[in-house]
């Protein structure tokens, strides 16, 4: 099935034509992007004006400088405390989702791949869950740190899973490990969650994946993995494109597939962690964001990453002010929003993709 | 002459054939099944010995017995129900599991994979979130009609140019289901966390408090979906050697995947709506059976279903006894048995 | 007996039209085999007239009856077809997998009949299964397993049997073991018999009726001495060669002309003598 999917994408996708577009493309998504930001910004409890949003990011070194009435000031102060670093973390967590989800599907070839796959998002719900349960923890930064390490450890263990026995780690032995430790950690936290009601009151909206109460604390710590990540992505574009034409294809070419599959591994492992440690488990941005990329850049993962990143970036946006706006004043868990737009999508593509 | 490795039951209105090892394999399972059933009446906070479970279900039990209406109560009306609800709920999924197997040509594919688990569990999160106390006959039905909905909804979206390509219904199914699956979320977010907890467990899977009434309606729908299963057993033989073959053979393919998707389905769904989501079970059940009957599917469900009703009885006593006295739903002992034998299989190395 | 008839056939996959228009007759008790370049709409053709395909237009005709308003089973007892390149599942076994060939012949409730059972055992003893019914047929040799579908194919006791290159994938030992098999078919049993082949060679050897197909249109239809030319080639395949008679045979042999010729044989006339013949002195 993969190989038939591949095919066609790479025949008859690049709907924008020619390479020609590629790298304007590249500078009009930023744009967007940038455009979203701001829009996302302005929206809340009280609407703030988009000028004002301008200045106050502009001026966040020097408020002190600045002679402000209150209410200015007070909306300087959200914008700079509350808005800004949600929509920031946002779109870190949607390039990371992304991204991580377009190397999963280049690596192991199969287009239905993402991050929640390699069993990522179990192990970081589980290590939350875990830590409410014995800790009792409160705070959203620790929820990160044990996410993070959850992450982490469940990912690995699903390298050693599905790498012992003969024959080494293949894509399918991967998945397939995947979905086992998913499986298994799943439940153990159910059986948490149903016997500590006070645990499962903490957790149940964090485990939905949201934005919701994300400032800089958390941020702070965990942005430099994620920036590592999507620069190591970048520079190993050029090598998964090759990996996805084949493992024998580019072993052929003499690249050294071992070694650049393992760098990627710790990449998506940086990035997914990431994400899921700022934002709890959000499906769908991997899963989906990688297939409208391929549409728009083709078959060459050196235009897929950036342009997974930049659509990652404000797909989250979109849903998260989606997710703040549709129930007001209540809010949606953006995980949520997420597979609600995602679904519609993912679909059509289906149809669209695979024949008899 | 070559060696026979199948028995043939053959009378002038019926003839089918079966491989020879199934009914021996059949009559072990149910003399496991047997033991299990009588240490899971014995065991529990109010102990009965195995002899007086023997006595008091063959009505042997002398009248003057000191417990002997307390024995009566206990087996009867606290044990026996849940167990058999465990069995049977076991005996309809691995069968749906096989068949989805079968019709996916993919040893992966579960009965939940067209939805059935999503919908069920929207509906009766639903019910159990929005109406406090939802009555135990209705929420059968209900989650038996969600499960249903979201099948017919995903083959709607499945089907194009007259066929509906295994691969296309995999995919549709796994976007439908997280739509559904999120405002399945989103109920369990924003409910009262006294009934997010029993949805919670309800979506886990769980055979506590069933009754009688439980198991009747099960057997009902079983002994009706059951055998016509595996009279439809020869068309996954067919499925299995290629849409092209089975046309050739004369097979009305799209017309006899679709009946049988619609029985797989309903006996997820019948299993789905008395015992919640129970995972695992109609995924291992099927490779097991495999293994010992071969790929022919005459013998392939039946003795799949009778490895996923003693898988469940089995689990049943292991969540009762293995935090008591407190207990772990179903579902989640399942998964723990069931994952480590896929971490066996992969170690095998047979799937990679 | 049944003759196999199509009429003004449009045969498409979505939008793509592979073959626009063809009639063709299907001779009785013959071996008919198609042949044509890659995309040349031979397969496709083979599927048309097979009810795998639905044509865009015209009818196949199978005895006076069109194949699409005939019950599925009933075409499946008089026309029998085996896929290029079938998979059966892993652990089937051989036994199990001729058996299904009974499936026109069975019913809800009758599944398997004493007939059955007489017909699955006779298609295992013609094709020399008999001794390896028990084992998988994911365990068998390249050769075995198509002669096991074959087998699937005569357990189905159809009068036609349709082949999508039974070849493929074979090794030259096998290609032969599958052709010359097909070929006592058709004599000791009176199949009528229509493939498609890649040699054109083996293709010259086996038919009694040869059929060429470029782009969806029929080029030449015939016995392979009748009809096999330089010419003929040439318009079918777009190559250059000669043609001499098999020295088995004594049908057409077809040797494409080639670059290397000139080298090769530049070599040949500087050193008349093989090599091997020097070294030994």
């Amino acid at each position: 099935m993969t190989t038939h999917a591949q095919s066609i994408s790479q025949n008859k996708t690049r709907i924008l034509g020619s390479r020609f577009w590629l790298l304007p493309g590249v500078f009009i998504l930023s744009g967007i992007l940038v455009a979203c930001v701001l829009w996302s910004i302005t929206l809340g409890a009280a609407d703030i004006a988009p000028q004002t949003v301008f200045d106050a990011i502009i001026q966040s070194n020097n408020m002190d400088n600045l002679q402000l009435d209150s209410q200015t000031r007070f909306q300087y102060l959200v914008i700079q405390t509350v808005r800004f670093p949600r929509v920031l973390i946002g779109i870190v967590v949607g390039m990371a989702l992304a991204v991580a989800g377009a190397i999963m599907q280049g690596l192991t070839r199969n287009p239905l791949a993402d991050s929640g796959i390699l069993g990522i998002n179990a192990g970081a719900s589980f290590a939350v869950v875990l830590a409410v349960f014995v800790l009792g923890t409160p705070s959203l930064s620790t929820y990160a740190y044990f996410a993070f390490v959850g992450a982490g450890v469940s990912a690995v263990l699903v390298y050693m899973l599905g790498s012992m026995g003969r024959g080494g780690a293949t894509p399918l032995r991967l998945t397939l490990a995947g979905v086992i430790l998913t499986a298994f950690l799943s439940s153990f936290t159910t059986a948490i969650l149903i016997n500590d009601q006070q645990a499962l009151d903490k957790i149940r909206f964090w485990t939905a994946g949201s934005l919701a109460g994300r400032d800089m604390s958390i941020f702070i710590p965990v942005s430099p993995y994620v920036a590592v990540g999507l620069i190591g992505a970048l520079l190993i574009s050029r090598q998964i494109t090759t990996i996805s034409l084949g493992d024998d294809v580019a072993k052929g070419l003499g690249q050294n597939t071992a070694w650049i599959k393992g760098v990627a591994a710790i990449i998506v492992v940086l990035l997914a962690g990431g994400a899921v440690a700022l934002a709890g488990p959000i499906g769908f941005v991997g899963l989906v964001v990688p297939h409208i990329a391929r549409f728009i850049a083709g078959a060459d993962y050196r235009w897929i990453i950036p342009y997974a990143m930049l659509i990652g970036g404000i797909l989250l946006t979109v849903a998260d002010v989606l997710a703040r706006i549709v129930i007001r004043p209540q809010e949606v868990p953006v995980g949520l929003m997420m597979a609600l737009c995602g679904a519609p999508f993912f679909i059509w593509l289906a149809r669209m993709r695979v024949r008899r | 002459m070559i060696k026979q490795t199948w028995i043939t039951i053959r009378t002038p209105l019926f003839s089918y054939k079966l491989d020879k090892r199934a009914p021996w394999i059949a009559l072990l399972l149910l003399l496991f099944m047997g033991i299990v059933l009588v240490a899971s009446i014995s065991y529990g906070e109010y102990h009965i010995t195995p002899t007086e479970v023997l006595q008091t279900m063959l009505g042997t039990l002398p009248q003057d017995h000191p417990q002997y209406r307390q024995f009566h109560l206990v087996v009867f009306s606290f044990r026996l129900p849940r167990i058999w609800v465990a069995f049977w709920v076991g005996m309809a999924l691995a069968t749906s599991g096989a068949i989805m197997q079968g019709i996916t040509r993919n040893p992966l594919a579960d009965p939940f994979l067209l939805g059935v688990s999503g919908g069920a569990g929207l509906v009766a999160v639903a019910l159990i979130v929005w109406i406090k106390d939802v009555s135990t006959t209705v929420l059968p039905i209900a989650t038996f009609i969600g499960a249903l909905l979201t099948a017919f909804m995903i083959y709607i979206f499945a089907w194009k140019n007259g066929g509906s390509a295994p691969l296309r219904l995999i995919l549709i199914g796994v976007a439908i289901e997280s739509v559904v699956g999120a405002f399945t979320h989103i109920m369990l977010v924003f409910g009262n966390i006294n009934q997010v907890q029993q949805a919670y467990v309800w979506l886990t899977g769980s055979v506590y408090g069933r009754t009688w009434a439980h198991v009747h309606t099960l057997v009902g729908w079983l002994m009706v979906l059951l055998p016509m299963a595996f009279l439809c057993a020869n068309w996954l033989n067919m499925l299995n050697l290629g849409d092209d073959t089975a046309k050739g053979l004369g097979m009305r393919v799209e017309r006899q995947r679709v009946i049988l998707l619609v029985i797989s389905v309903a006996l997820a769904a019948v299993a789905v709506a008395v015992s919640g989501t129970i995972g695992f079970v109609g995924l291992i059940a099927p490779h097991i059976a495999r293994r010992v009957v071969g790929a022919s599917h005459q013998a392939l469900l039946p003795i799949s279903a009778l490895f996923g009703g003693a898988l469940l009885v089995l689990a049943d006593l292991i969540g009762r006894w293995v935090i008591s006295p407190s207990e772990l739903p179903i579902g989640i002992v399942t998964a723990m048995i069931g994952a480590p034998y896929f971490l066996y299989l992969l170690y095998r190395g047979r799937n990679g | 007996m049944a003759e196999l008839h199509a009429q003004n056939l449009m045969l498409a996959y979505d939008d793509t039209c592979i073959i626009p228009n063809l009639s063709v007759t299907i001779p009785d008790g013959q071996i008919t085999v198609l042949v044509g370049a890659n995309g040349c709409g031979k397969s496709t053709l083979l599927r048309g007239i097979s009810r795998l395909l639905k044509p865009k237009r015209g009818s196949v005709v199978l005895d006076g009856a069109d194949i699409w308003k005939m019950p599925t089973k009933q075409l499946a007892k008089q026309l029998g077809i085996l896929p290029q390149g079938p998979t059966a599942p892993e652990g089937l076994t051989v036994h199990e997998l001729v058996a299904q060939g009974r499936y026109p012949h069975q019913s809800w409730l009758q599944q398997w009949s004493r007939e059955d059972e007489h017909v699955t055992q006779e298609a295992l003893a013609i094709t020399n299964l008999t001794d390896f019914a028990d084992r998988p047929v994911d365990t068998l040799s390249g050769g075995q397993r198509q002669r096991a579908w074959i087998a699937m194919t005569l357990a189905q006791d159809s009068d036609t049997i349709l082949l999508d290159e039974p070849t493929t994938f074979l090794d030259l030992a096998y290609q032969i073991d599958v052709l010359d098999l097909l070929h006592d078919l058709n004599v000791a049993r009176g199949k009528t018999i229509v493939m498609v082949l890649h040699d054109l060679n083996h293709a010259c050897r086996y038919a009694d009726n040869l059929i060429a197909l470029r782009d969806g249109h029929i080029v030449a239809q015939g016995y392979p001495s009748d009809i096999v030319t330089a010419d003929m080639v040439y318009a079918v395949f777009g190559i250059a060669c000669t043609i001499i008679p098999d020295p088995i045979t004594n049908t057409p042999l077809v040797i494409p002309s080639s670059k290397a010729m000139n080298s090769k044989s530049l070599t040949n006339s500087f050193n008349p003598q093989p090599s091997w013949v020097a070294i030994r002195g």
